[in-house]
C-alpha cells in the first residue's frame, strides 16, 4: 500500500468521466488562464522596455537646444541643460553662442538683451558679455559657456572638454570650438 | 494524439528524448517536515535567473563610464517605458537572491544536508557564494552614485588589508590607486562578463551534482528509512514538486513586484570624487556584520595591525567554512563543533547586523 | 619750497639702481623708533622704482660719513614732520608730468581730495591727530593697493581705519562714534568681502571715500548706495516715501538698512511683526501699515507655494518620476521671489504684486505637475495590483491543480 505521488494519468473509472471534465475544465481554465494573464503581465512592460524613447539620451554632456531656423538672428532662447537652465544666443552677425543660464549671484535665470546685445539677469541689473564674461553688476563669476555645433537640422550645445572649459571662444563663428 | 505528445515524438526520434528525460521522471523529492527548506535552493535560482534577465535588459541602456554611468541609470529609471521596474526589480532582486542564498546554505548546514557523499556540493556553493557577494559588490558600484562611490573604497580599502596580497589585490579590484572611472569600468566587467561566466560554471556543477547524489534526507530520517523501507515517503520532482516550486517562484515575483513599485531603489546624488564622505557610510546589509566587526577591533594587538587581523581572521573563517563537511567525522565527534559554529555564526551576523542598524539611530 | 626743491633735484641720480645706501646701515639695527627694517624697504614700491631715504628725507646716502650724510649741506631733513608730510608726498604724486614716468595710470589727485576731507580739513586747522598719507600706507613698506600686504588692499581697509576710529582714547575730542568697525564686521557687507572673496564688496573708503574721506551727507546717501544698489534706488525715487524722507531730512537707504552694520535683509523687515522696520514710523490701521502687513503676508504666500511645490516633487521624485523639467521651472518660481524682494523698495503693492502673481504661477504649474508625478506612481501601483491579481489566480489554479493531482493518484490507486 504504497502512497507515492504518481504523474497524473487519464482517469480510467468511466462513472467518473460526466463529474470530473466539469471540475477539470474549472482547475485547467483558471491556471491556463491565469499562467497567460501573468505571462502577459510581465511581457508587457519587457517589451515596452525594449522600445527606446522617442529622445536618444546623448548624454549629461550635450543636448538638442534648438532646430535651425527657430531663432531670429539677435535674439536668446532659454533651453534645459541636464538639470540647469542653458541660454542659447543667436547673435545679430549669425553666430550662435551658448552658456549657463544661471546667474552667478543669486541664481536668478538669466536672458538675452537685443538691445544691450549683452546677457542681462532681471533680479539685480548684472549684466554679461557674450562670452559669459561678468562686466557690471552683482555677479562675482562668469558664466560657463558651452560648445555649440549644428548638426542638419539641430543645434546641439555641449559641455566643453575639460581643458577648454576655463577659455573663451577665439574668435568669430567656427573657431575654436 | 495531443500537441505535446507529437513534439514528444519529434524529439525523440532525432535526440532520444525519452532517454534523456528518463532520470528527470524517475527524480524524487523526499517528503517530510522539514521538506519546506528544500525549496531555497532553487528559489535562489529563480532569482538569478530573474538577476540575469533584468541585467541583460538593464545592459541596453546602461552605460560604464564616470561621466554618463549615473546619468544612463537616471535615464532608465525616468524615460525608458517600465524601466523603473526593471532596475527596481534588479536591485531587490540581489538583495533578495542574496537573502535565500544565505537561508539556502545555514539549512543545508543545520540539516547537515553536506555530510558524504555531498562534500563536493557544499564547496561548489560556498565557492558560488561568494561568487554572489561579488556581484553584490561590483553591481552596487554600477550606478555611481554617492553612497556607492564610497562603500566601495571603504570596501577596497578593507580589501588592501588582506596580509601579503593586500595592496596588490587594491590596485587589482581599483584599477589605479583611487576609486575612478576606471574602477567603474572594472567592476562593470567583472559584473557582466567575469562573474556570470564563473557562476555558470559553478551552478552547472552544482546542479550536476544535485541531479547526480539526489536530494539529501535527514540522518536520522534516513537510518529510520532505512529500517522500514516502507515508510519512505517521497513525491516525484516533476511535477509535483517542481508545481510547487513553480507557486514558490510566483510567491516570489509578487514580492518583487510590490517592492519595485511601492519601495522603489532610489537613486540618490552623482558621486563626486573630491568630495567628502557622508556620515555614517556603509555597505550593504550583507556585509554590515564584517564592517562593524572590523571597527571593533583596536587598532593594534600586540605586533599586529587590528584591522588586518581581523580581514586575516574572517578569511580563514570563510576558508574553514568552505571545508566544513571535511570536519564531520563518521563518528560523530566533529559535529558539535560544527553545529555549535553554525549557531554562532548565524547568531553573529544577525545580532551584528541588527545592532548596526539600530545602533546608528 | 626751497627744500622740496632740492629734493627733486637728488632724484634723477637715485632713479635707478639702488646705488650705495649707508642709511640703511645704521638705521636697520638701530631700535626703533630710528629703526627701518631692511626687509620692509626691500619690498617697499618706491624702493622697488629706485627711490631711496634720500628722495624724502634729503641728506647723501652715498656717504659713510653719517655727520657729512646727514648734515644741512647735503640737503638733509631728519624725521618729516606729520603735519607737512601730505605735501611732500604730494609733490611727486601731484605731479602728473612725473608720475607718468612711474605708473601713467596712476591718478594724482590724491593731494586735492585729501584737503576736501575730514582729515584734510583738520590738518588745515592744525589739528595732527588726524590721519596723513603715512598713517594708512604706512610709511617704509609701502604697497600698492592691489598688493595683499598692503594696509590699503580692499580687505585690509577696514582694520586700517578701524586703527584710530575704533580707539576710544584716539577719538576722544571728536564728536565720533567709535563702532563703526564692529558694527561693520557684523555687516553682510564684510561676510561678502571676507568671506566670500568678493572684492567688489564696498568697505569704508567705497561709501566714504579713500583719499576725500568724508561721510556722505544726507541727500547723497541713495547715491552712494546706487552705484550698486541700482534698481533698489530707482524704485526708491519714484515710491512715495521719496519726499516725505527727504522733507524729513532722513537719510534714503541708511533709514532702515542702517549705515554700517547693515544685516543681511530678511522677509521679517517688512510687515508687522516684532523685527519690522515699518513700524519705526507707521501705526496701526494707516495706509503704510496696511500696505507692508499685505506685502509681507504675500512674500510669505510665495515662499509658501514654492516650498509646497518643492515638497510635492521630491516625494515625486524619491518614488521614482522624473520632474527634471519642473524642477527647473521651480527656479523661475525663485526669480519671483527674488525680484518682489527688490520691488519692495517701490512701496507700491502693485509692483510687488506683480512680481508675486508671476511667482505664484509657476509655483501653482509646478505643484500641478507634482501632483500628476504621482498620478503616474498611483497608475504603476494599480498595474501592481492587476499583476498580482493574476498572480494569485495562478496560485489557487497551481494549488487546486496539485490537490486534484494527488487525490486523483491516491483515490485511483485505491478505486
Amino acid at each position: 500500500m504504497t502512497r507515492d505521488i504518481n504523474s497524473h494519468e487519464p482517469a480510467k473509472a468511466p462513472d467518473r468521466v460526466g463529474r470530473q471534465p466539469a471540475r477539470r475544465r474549472v482547475v485547467e481554465f483558471l491556471l491556463g488562464g491565469g499562467l497567460v494573464a501573468s505571462a502577459a503581465s510581465f511581457l508587457y512592460p519587457v517589451l515596452r522596455y525594449l522600445v527606446p524613447p522617442p529622445q536618444a539620451d546623448l548624454g549629461s554632456d550635450a543636448v538638442v537646444a534648438a532646430r535651425v531656423g527657430e531663432l531670429r538672428p539677435n535674439s536668446g532662447k532659454v533651453f534645459r541643460f541636464g538639470q540647469k537652465p542653458g541660454l542659447l544666443i543667436l547673435t545679430a552677425e549669425g553666430e550662435y553662442r551658448a552658456m549657463a543660464a544661471t546667474c552667478t549671484h543669486l541664481d536668478c535665470t538669466v536672458q538675452y538683451r537685443a538691445d544691450l546685445h549683452q546677457v542681462w539677469c532681471a533680479c539685480h541689473n548684472g549684466l554679461y558679455d557674450l562670452n559669459g564674461r561678468n562686466i557690471s553688476g552683482p555677479p562675482p563669476r562668469p558664466l560657463e559657456t558651452y560648445s555649440v555645433h549644428v548638426r542638419g537640422e539641430e543645434i546641439i550645445v555641449s559641455r566643453r572638454p575639460a581643458a577648454r572649459r576655463g577659455t573663451y571662444p577665439l574668435a568669430g563663428p567656427g573657431a575654436g570650438s | 494524439m495531443g500537441f505535446f505528445a507529437r513534439l514528444r515524438g519529434w524529439l525523440d526520434e532525432r535526440f532520444g528524448w525519452a532517454e534523456l528525460m528518463a532520470p528527470l521522471r524517475k527524480k524524487a523529492v523526499p517528503r517530510h517536515r522539514l521538506s519546506y527548506w528544500y525549496f531555497l535552493g532553487g528559489m535562489t535560482f529563480f532569482l538569478f535567473l530573474i538577476q540575469v534577465a533584468t541585467g541583460i535588459l538593464l545592459l541596453l541602456y546602461y552605460r560604464p563610464s564616470a561621466g554618463e554611468a549615473f546619468e544612463s541609470v537616471q535615464y532608465i529609471m525616468t524615460r525608458v517605458k517600465f524601466g523603473w521596474l526593471i532596475r527596481s526589480i534588479h536591485s531587490w532582486g540581489a538583495n533578495l537572491m542574496i537573502l535565500t542564498a544565505l537561508a539556502h546554505m545555514f539549512s543545508v548546514l543545520f540539516l547537515r544536508s553536506y555530510r558524504k557523499p555531498r562534500e563536493l556540493t557544499w564547496v561548489s556553493g560556498m565557492v558560488l557564494f561568494f561568487v554572489v557577494l561579488g556581484f553584490g559588490f561590483s553591481g552596487y558600484l554600477l550606478p555611481w552614485n554617492t553612497l556607492a562611490f564610497f562603500a566601495t573604497k571603504v570596501g577596497t580599502d578593507i580589501a588592501g588589508q588582506v596580509p601579503l596580497i593586500g595592496p596588490w589585490l587594491l590596485v587589482f579590484l581599483r584599477g589605479g590607486e583611487e576609486v575612478t572611472g576606471a574602477t567603474l569600468t572594472r567592476f562593470f566587467g567583472f559584473h557582466v562578463a567575469i562573474l556570470p561566466g564563473l557562476a555558470t560554471l559553478l551552478l552547472a556543477l552544482h546542479l550536476l551534482l544535485v541531479q547526480r547524489l539526489g536530494i539529501s534526507v535527514p540522518s536520522a530520517l534516513e537510518a529510520e528509512w532505512g529500517r522500514l523501507p516502507a515508510e519512505r515517503r517521497e513525491m516525484k520532482f516533476f511535477p509535483n514538486f517542481l508545481l510547487r516550486e513553480l507557486m514558490a517562484w510566483y510567491i516570489a515575483l509578487a514580492a518583487l513586484g510590490v517592492l519595485a513599485a511601492l519601495a522603489p531603489w532610489e537613486l540618490g546624488t552623482k558621486a563626486d570624487p573630491f568630495a567628502a564622505a557622508p556620515a555614517g557610510i556603509r555597505p550593504e546589509w550583507y556585509f554590515l556584520f564584517m564592517f562593524e566587526t572590523l571597527k571593533w577591533i583596536p587598532a593594534r594587538i600586540w605586533i599586529f595591525e587590528g584591522e588586518q587581523l581581523g580581514v586575516l581572521t574572517f578569511g580563514v573563517a570563510a576558508l574553514l567554512w568552505t571545508l566544513l563537511p571535511f570536519f564531520d567525522r563518521p563518528d560523530g565527534r566533529g559535529r558539535r563543533w560544527i553545529l555549535g559554529a553554525g549557531i554562532f555564526a548565524l547568531a553573529y551576523i544577525v545580532l551584528t547586523t541588527l545592532y548596526a542598524y539600530l545602533g546608528r539611530q | 619750497m626751497a627744500l622740496f626743491g632740492g629734493f627733486i633735484l637728488l632724484l634723477p641720480p637715485a632713479s635707478y639702481g639702488q646705488g650705495k645706501n649707508t642709511c640703511l646701515d645704521c638705521h636697520a639695527v638701530l631700535p626703533p623708533p630710528l629703526e627701518v627694517a631692511q626687509e620692509q624697504f626691500a619690498r617697499d614700491i618706491h624702493a622697488e622704482k629706485g627711490l631711496n631715504c634720500a628722495s624724502c628725507h634729503g641728506g647723501d646716502p652715498s656717504n659713510e660719513d653719517p655727520l657729512e650724510a646727514m648734515s644741512r649741506a647735503a640737503g638733509f631733513r631728519g624725521k618729516v614732520r606729520r603735519a607737512q608730510i601730505p605735501a611732500l608726498c604730494g609733490s611727486c604724486h601731484s605731479d602728473a608730468a612725473y608720475m607718468r614716468r612711474f605708473n601713467p595710470s596712476l591718478r594724482t589727485d590724491q593731494l586735492a581730495q585729501y584737503r576736501t576731507s575730514g582729515h584734510g580739513r583738520g590738518l588745515a586747522r592744525g589739528d595732527t591727530k588726524v590721519a596723513v598719507c603715512t598713517d594708512c600706507h604706512s610709511i617704509h613698506g609701502i604697497r600698492p593697493a592691489s598688493d595683499t600686504r598692503s594696509s590699503v588692499h580692499p580687505l585690509r581697509v577696514a582694520e586700517t581705519c578701524a586703527r584710530c576710529h575704533s580707539s576710544a582714547e584716539h577719538m576722544k575730542g571728536y564728536r565720533l562714534p567709535t563702532d563703526q568697525f564692529a558694527a561693520y564686521t557684523a555687516s553682510v557687507h564684510h561676510e561678502a568681502l571676507v568671506q566670500r572673496g568678493d572684492l567688489s564688496a564696498p568697505t569704508c573708503s567705497t561709501c566714504h571715500g579713500n583719499h576725500g574721506a568724508a561721510p556722505p551727507g544726507v541727500a547723497s546717501v541713495e547715491f552712494v548706495c546706487s552705484t550698486c544698489h541700482v534698481f533698489q534706488m530707482k524704485l526708491f525715487d519714484a515710491s512715495p516715501h521719496r519726499a516725505p524722507f527727504a522733507a524729513a531730512g532722513f537719510p534714503g537707504c541708511v533709514t532702515c538698512h542702517g549705515n554700517h552694520r547693515i544685516a543681511r535683509p530678511s522677509d521679517e523687515m517688512l510687515g508687522t511683526g516684532r523685527d519690522s522696520v515699518c513700524l519705526n514710523c507707521h501705526s496701526p490701521g494707516d495706509a503704510g501699515y496696511q500696505a507692508a502687513a499685505t506685502m509681507h503676508e504675500q512674500l510669505k504666500q510665495l515662499e509658501s507655494a514654492i516650498a509646497r511645490a518643492q515638497e510635492i516633487l521630491d516625494r515625486a521624485e524619491r518614488s521614482g518620476m522624473e520632474v527634471g523639467e519642473s524642477r527647473l521651472e521651480q527656479a523661475q518660481a525663485r526669480d519671483g521671489l527674488t525680484k518682489a524682494r527688490v520691488t519692495i523698495h517701490s512701496f507700491t503693492l502693485a509692483r510687488v504684486q506683480q512680481d508675486i502673481q508671476a511667482g505664484m504661477q509657476v509655483a501653482e504649474k509646478t505643484y500641478q505637475a507634482g501632483l500628476a508625478a504621482l498620478e503616474e506612481r498611483d497608475y504603476r501601483r494599480r498595474g501592481l495590483a492587476v499583476s498580482l491579481v493574476s498572480i494569485l489566480i495562478v496560485l489557487i489554479g497551481l494549488w487546486l491543480y496539485l490537490r486534484k493531482l494527488e487525490s486523483r493518484a491516491a483515490g485511483g490507486a485505491t478505486g
